[in-house]
């Protein structure tokens, strides 16, 4: 059992794109050629602003694409390109939190029927009784009352709807766990006490994640490495004590610098601030 | 927790009286008018006063009962052939209502399957089936109705037929664009991470999204097929022999419209308000189901 | 020296919930104060308040509103609307809801001077390319011929911090205008706002809940939570040395990229629930003398 439970290899994903009406379509690339290796049991930061492809690059992760070329290894097996059928029983391992639990959460069923789901799918529910004990039992895990089982996501708050959201990552008990911004757009309070949640059900659990979020403070708090996506490329990878003390790459040093410590600083401001023309990409909310 | 501050659960019970709330008016007012309709067909022998088939000549063309020259014992008058037009509205009703159940039932079983395929396979699937609903949709169904009776001859058959075989398309339009757009939904995407096949996913994640949209257009559909076949039947090729409907009534009306004006307008009321019954409906209903969505 | 904005007690319900319980807060010229609260918490209210923008079933149950010196509330309803977006400017959260998609940027921004300044047509169109050059967006005569969503979200801001500015307001209330940005494009946009903020001399609102961009562009800051002002005071002060709870609470629950995870600590469920009481017994009416 190696002690890299994901690793990437020169993996890349494109979207074809109409080249004129009789040559081949080309290939508009979204992710080129990442390498990624997360150790098992620890948390990989996936840091990017709007456009660099990290909820792309998440998604690959889940195979719920399929790379257009390159490898992902997971547990030392090749499931770049594996097809549905292959890929279910892997999907007890691999598991996928939502940025957006409003639309990540079916509206229309109870949390009690889509937390249980991925039991019911796997054949592992026996009958009502046990859905229940086990929906319970979820709810729990994340500190949700028994009684939220009945409710819709509609009336939960956004930290209950989150919360829910991992329970329902964690229901086949996976080995790795992609979260994609789950805390973005949450109050500080309630961010943390996701954070919080998140680093305790890792420690019991053993859980291997990695962590997108285009807060790089957030990854600070959570992960211990950390890979700067820009442009669908890994610009630095490594350590967060080493890549947020000495950061190598210009981009990185430039994020830094733009996070808004609460600390006052009285020349923050001054640099005046570089024209943008038009065609500028990158920069969209 | 600071973030469980939600108050008390919600009962299954206040739900219930929270949807009823959000139907509002649309709601009663569509299920009263339904009801009545409903009830008048299934209870016809029981409420209506006379047989409808039977001719009375010397009553013939007898106003409604509060007019000069009415007779209380035929409410609401009587036709040419002397028979009740009360009881002949009432018994019209099953022909309103077998037709409006039958096809827009089946219109819609076929058109959601449909849409669905379409909407969930995408590629050559989708662009098959749009096209098929491009080209049914032009099809009047009038005139389809027609050309069914000239071979399968007339009758409730041809016209719930001649409905369903036009109006799939109307289903299987919407049905198709809105699982398009529920795929994209995240919690499509979290139904195939946890491996949920096609099949499940659609019948189990999507189709429960989709049934506030198919209660208001198959509500809608009913009051269209009671529409279609008013159409047949006045043109006489919808149920054979003196099986009162709605549209004969009006076929028979329409001579004597100057003389006994009621023959003509009982009918059109009666239809009017059974469409609208049903639009009121089916909105209403959508009203009270769909805000679970968007609290 | 007159208050540019003086609101004292304003309490605000809507329907049958409290949602501001009686606020006071004071901006002087050219201050840049920050409104900081949690989701909830009224701040995004208090600035509807202001401009007169609140839903149509919000009452204000009591209290002032008062702009250099002219109550508000007071007005007549076209006098108010004539100094919503000349001399009472907002530059709102979501670039995209707030720009028209069916027409150019330089429509928008020309309808804008025109209908405040009495502009002609040519005059707009000179003084809307001045505005974008003032917002560091090069090739304006282009952006101007663009429609919003031809644009980067970065840049739609930009072209709404602009109208902001366009007729030299007193006040202008942003309303959480960098939140769904980059934080690089945050940057910027803060560092513009500041520009602008000195050179038209306009005192600031800033709601946020990020107390990072508090302290950063804010020389004065106001806490809320649940309809009520827990602690105010100059930025660095209250930054450094916090009075209330839970402004402690908030400091030592936000994340900070320059310290190690261990120093992360949720704000106890203990302190909001009493918080919550307190508000709650403010509903509650003063109990008459007898009867």
């Amino acid at each position: 059992m190696s002690d890299i439970l994901l690793r990437t290899s020169d993996l890349s994903f494109g979207y074809p794109e109409r080249n004129g009406l009789f040559r081949k379509p080309a290939l508009r690339e979204v992710i080129k050629r990442v390498d990624l290796a997360v150790p098992r049991g620890s948390v990989l930061g996936l840091v990017g602003e709007s456009g660099s492809g990290k909820t792309t690059l998440g998604r690959l992760l889940v195979r719920l694409l399929q790379p257009t070329s390159g490898g992902i290894q997971f547990d030392d097996v090749e499931i770049g390109q594996l097809d549905e059928a292959e890929l279910r029983p892997l999907r007890t391992r691999i598991q996928m939190i939502f940025q957006d639990p409003q639309s990540s959460l079916n509206p229309r069923l109870r949390l009690g029927t889509t937390l249980t789901r991925p039991l019911g799918v796997h054949g592992r529910l026996r009958g009502q009784r046990d859905q229940r004990e086990r929906a319970a039992a979820l709810l729990d895990l994340v500190g949700l009352p028994p009684d939220f089982a009945d409710r819709y996501p509609h009336e939960l708050s956004g930290g209950q709807r989150q919360r829910a959201g991992i329970a329902r990552a964690l229901a086949l008990e996976p080995d790795f766990i992609v979260a994609d911004e789950i805390v973005s757009g949450l109050d500080v309070s309630t961010q943390a006490h996701i954070l919080l949640l998140l680093k305790e059900l890792r420690a019991r659990l053993g859980l291997t994640m990695v962590f997108i979020s285009h807060d790089l403070s957030v990854v600070r708090v959570l992960c211990d490495d950390v890979a700067i996506l820009h442009h669908g490329e890994v610009v630095e990878y490594g350590a967060v004590a080493r890549v947020f003390g000495a950061p190598q790459h210009a981009y990185t040093q430039q994020l830094l610098a733009a996070i808004p410590l609460p600390d006052i600083e009285p020349g923050w401001l001054d640099d005046a601030p570089p024209p943008v023309t038009s065609q500028q990409q990158g920069s969209a909310a | 927790m600071a973030d469980l501050a939600l108050g008390s659960p919600v009962a299954r019970q206040s739900r219930l009286l929270a949807g009823l709330k959000r139907g509002g008016a649309r709601l009663w007012i569509g299920a009263a008018l339904v009801a009545v309709l409903v009830l008048a067909a299934l209870l016809a022998p029981a409420i209506a006063p006379h047989d409808p088939l039977e001719q009375d000549l010397m009553s013939a063309q007898l106003p409604p009962a509060w007019m000069v020259g009415g007779d209380p014992a035929y409410l609401l008058g009587t036709d040419s052939l002397g028979r009740c037009v009360l009881s002949r509205l009432i018994y019209s009703a099953r022909t309103a209502v077998a037709v409006a159940l039958i096809a827009a039932t089946l219109a819609a079983l076929i058109g959601v399957a449909l849409g669905l395929f379409a909407g969930s396979f995408g590629g050559w699937v989708d662009q098959l089936i749009s096209r098929l609903i491009d080209v049914w949709m032009a099809f009047p169904p009038v005139l389809l109705s027609i050309v069914l009776a000239a071979v399968i001859g007339a009758g409730l058959t041809s016209v719930i037929a001649a409905i369903v075989v036009v109006d799939w398309t109307r289903f299987a339009r919407v049905v198709r664009a809105e699982t398009m757009v529920q795929l994209t939904r995240d919690y499509a995407a979290a139904a195939r991470v946890i491996g949920m096949s096609r099949a499940k996913l659609l019948r189990l994640e999507i189709l429960p999204n989709l049934v506030p949209l198919l209660v208001t257009l198959l509500a809608v559909e009913m009051g269209i097929a009671i529409l279609v076949e008013v159409i047949l039947s006045f043109v006489g090729i919808s149920v054979s022999g003196d099986t009162p409907t709605w549209g004969s009534m009006i076929a028979e009306g329409r001579q004597i419209v100057y003389q006994a004006p009621w023959i003509m307008a009982l009918p059109i009321v009666c239809i009017i308000t059974s469409v609208i019954g049903l639009n009121l409906l089916g909105d209403g209903l959508r009203l009270a189901l769909d805000p679970v969505q968007r609290s | 020296m007159t208050a540019t904005l003086a609101v004292e007690g304003l309490k605000v319900a809507i329907g049958a919930a409290n949602v501001l319980r009686g606020v006071s807060l004071a901006l002087q010229p050219g201050e840049v104060r920050g409104l900081v609260g949690e989701s909830g918490a009224g701040k995004s209210m208090l600035g509807r308040a202001v401009l007169g923008l609140l839903p149509a079933n919000a009452t204000i149950i009591s209290g002032h509103i008062a702009f250099e010196g002219r109550d508000l509330l007071d007005m007549r309803e076209t006098e108010r609307r004539g100094l919503l977006g000349r001399r009472i400017a907002l530059i709102p959260q979501d670039p995209m809801t707030s720009l028209n998609p069916v027409k150019r940027v330089g429509a928008q921004i020309g309808s804008l001077l025109r209908h405040h300044l009495g502009l002609s047509k040519p005059a707009a169109l000179t003084r809307a390319t001045e505005l974008l050059t003032e917002v560091a967006i090069r090739e304006p005569d282009r952006v101007l011929s663009l429609y919003p969503h031809e644009i980067s979200g970065g840049m739609r801001q930009r072209v709404l911090i602009a109208m902001a500015f366009a007729c030299d307001p007193g006040l202008v209330i942003a309303d959480e205008p960098t939140t769904a940005l980059d934080v690089t494009v945050q940057r910027q946009v803060l560092q513009l706002v500041e520009r602008l903020r000195r050179r038209h001399g306009s005192a600031v609102l800033f709601v946020t809940h990020d107390l990072g961009v508090v302290a950063k562009i804010c020389r004065s800051m106001t806490v809320l939570h649940a309809g009520r002002v827990l602690e105010e005071g100059q930025t660095a002060d209250v930054l450094a040395r916090p009075r209330h709870p839970y402004t402690r609470a908030l400091l030592a629950a936000t994340p900070r990229a320059d310290r190690p995870a261990e120093a992360l600590r949720p704000v106890p469920p203990a302190l909001i629930e009493q918080l919550w009481s307190e508000a709650h017994r403010l509903d509650q009416p003063a109990i008459a003398g007898p009867a």
